[in-house]
């Protein structure tokens, strides 16, 4: 046994620690275990013929595929997560108001839109507001009634839409999608705004910045650093949201489409793995570009990033 | 009442006439009055609870006053007076009669998203309407004055809170306000780094600039002040130059307060 006290008097003190780490043997059963299970999916999709990724490639890259794929789901998404995101941030800031009627339409906003299923959402738009309002007029409000009361011919229309045009169409979709995705994105929202330290608005208040102002410039890129990560979540969804599209009814759309084909063949399984395999693109794609919305809203908080590349070596380590 | 009493040069720049406050039921100032000259530095003293931020809040509409007036440069706060009935100015006419006035905070309150230089240069951009080119040269020239030239492109997370300070008084002055406020700016500092901030304090003060500090440095009072207000459970105690209400107190209250100050700089030298 060496004492402490020798140690400290022998000539060689203590040099770096080598040691044995703590054994973790459960660690090694998992391991074992997964790579079983891996081994037996990988067997199955390398050795069962009806996986038919032959057959499921084709399909992927098939005009009308491809059509549905930008037209209804990518365009669908874009479109209506842009009506989602800005809604939501109006909605949101109205919760917050001091005014207590935008208080309340933006709580029964969110309380509505909420509780209705997407897929009914769809159908009330796709069928039953062209059959409630045929065509859309612009006008004066209640202008029909005024103008019977006045005896005038003209209804004091301005310009009127077709409505099931609409409605019936990718525009209603998006319509539905994006109001109905608003309703989540405010609470999103209202959670970044209310993470960012009240001390900033003050600070900008005392500069002289009126509250639109410091909302814009100070406490939402702030909120964005919270928002960001649960929007990611929220687009990828809707994603996949985009194949309740054929409720309106859209059939330009990823999801209709492959089954279409595969309904058409007789070969159900290859076209679930089409349009899964694109599903797993778009959302890879959109991951990437969350990574770099993260990090840009994400400046000045936590370690900053030195402005080299990624892999780039420490100054000093020496190259090969 | 109606009118701040005296006008040109001699007129006081702050006149505050019977502030009073309450939060929730509890008053906490009591009618406050106080006036301050052009170049005056003016120290709020008083134990914590006293009101003392509270009020300072008040004078540029942080908080909302319950009654009295407060004057800024003659332009009553908060308010427009129309033949004797009484108007609350909306958000954007406060928010313009603020921008003369510079605030410090004890947190900093520093924008975190932007750099040091980008938080000096924001609002004359935003809010002036100053070219970004114009904001950015003025913005060096005031992180120099506060010798944080070499600094302008960190981060605040990145700076030192006493750094930290600094930028946020380089970001009042960028305004180019006529009276300054400071909030305790060095009671969240450690201590070695109280002094970087305190001596720019001075450098403003010698320069002319109307200034209304809430502190608790003595030191800074008696140096600094030309005159030293003692508040206490929302009302003025005590006040006069510094060498009367710091050196020659007339007041218990007061005594007592300083007597408590003494002895935790005392220990803090120990």
């Amino acid at each position: 046994m060496i004492s402490e006290h020798s140690l400290e008097e022998a000539a060689d003190r203590p040099g770096p620690i080598s040691a044995r780490p703590v054994p973790h043997p459960w660690r090694w059963v998992a391991v074992a275990g997964i790579a079983v299970l891996v081994a037996m999916v990988a067997s199955s999709l390398l050795t069962n013929p009806r996986w038919d990724f032959g057959l499921a490639a084709q399909i992927m890259i098939q005009k009308p595929v491809i059509d549905g794929l930008l037209k209804g789901t990518i365009l669908g998404t874009v479109g209506s997560m842009a009506i989602g995101v800005a809604l939501g941030i109006v909605i949101a800031v109205m919760r917050i108001s001091e005014n207590p009627v935008l208080r309340g339409v933006s709580f029964v906003y969110t309380w509505f839109f909420r509780a209705i299923p997407r897929y009914v959402l769809l159908v009330i738009i796709g069928s039953g507001i062209g059959y409630l309002y045929n065509t859309l007029q612009v006008g004066l409000p209640f202008g029909q009634q005024i103008a019977g009361w006045l005896g005038l011919s003209s209804d004091l229309t301005i310009g009127s839409l077709n409505v099931n045009g609409i409605t019936g169409s990718i525009l209603g979709g998006i319509l539905g999608l994006g109001l109905s995705e608003a309703a989540y994105m405010a609470e999103i929202a209202r959670s970044g705004i209310l993470s960012v330290d009240p001390g900033q608005r003050e600070a900008a208040q005392a500069l002289g910045m009126s509250s639109g102002k410091t909302m814009r410039r100070i406490v939402l890129p702030q909120a964005m650093r919270v928002i960001v990560p649960p929007t990611g979540n929220e687009t990828i969804a809707m994603v996949k949201d985009t194949s309740l599209l054929i409720a309106i009814p859209v059939i330009a759309e990823l999801n209709y489409q492959t089954s279409a084909i595969a309904n058409r063949i007789f070969k159900i399984m290859p076209g679930l793995v089409a349009s899964t395999a694109w599903y797993l693109i778009i959302c890879s794609a959109l991951m990437v570009g969350q990574y770099y919305l993260e990090r840009y809203y994400g400046r000045g908080f936590g370690q900053q990033r030195p402005k080299t590349r990624r892999f780039a070596r420490p100054a000093g380590a020496g190259g090969a | 009442m109606a009118t701040p009493a005296g006008s040109g040069a001699d007129r006081p720049l702050v006149r505050a006439v019977n502030v009073t406050k309450s939060f929730h039921g509890t008053q906490v100032l009591k009618g406050i009055d106080l006036q301050v000259r052009r170049g005056q530095v003016v120290c709020l003293l008083g134990p914590s609870g006293s009101g003392k931020t509270t009020f300072l809040r008040c004078i540029n509409q942080l908080e909302s006053i319950d009654g009295g007036r407060i004057w800024v440069d003659g332009d009553l706060m908060g308010y427009r007076e129309e033949r004797g009935t009484l108007h609350r100015l909306g958000d954007r006419q406060i928010a313009s009669q603020r921008r003369d006035i510079g605030m410090v905070f004890q947190r900093f309150n520093l924008f975190p998203h932007r750099t040091a230089l980008e938080n000096v240069a924001l609002a004359p951009i935003e809010v002036k309407g100053i070219s970004k080119q114009a904001a950015r040269e003025r913005g060096l020239q005031l992180l120099e004055q506060v010798g944080l030239a070499d600094r302008s492109a960190a981060y605040p997370a990145a700076l030192s809170g006493g750094q930290q300070q600094r930028v946020a008084i380089a970001r009042a002055l960028a305004m180019d306000p006529k009276l300054m406020l400071f909030d305790e700016p060095t009671s969240a500092l450690d201590p070695e780094l109280v002094g970087e901030v305190l001596r720019v304090m001075r450098d403003l003060a010698a320069a002319g600039m109307t200034m209304i500090v809430v502190t608790h440095e003595m030191g800074f009072a008696r140096e600094v002040a030309d005159h030293v207000v003692f508040m206490d459970a929302g009302v003025v105690v005590e006040e006069g130059p510094p060498s009367k209400v710091i050196g020659n107190p007339q007041h218990d209250r007061t005594r007592a307060f300083l007597r408590r100050m003494r002895s935790e700089e005392d220990r803090a030298q120990l």
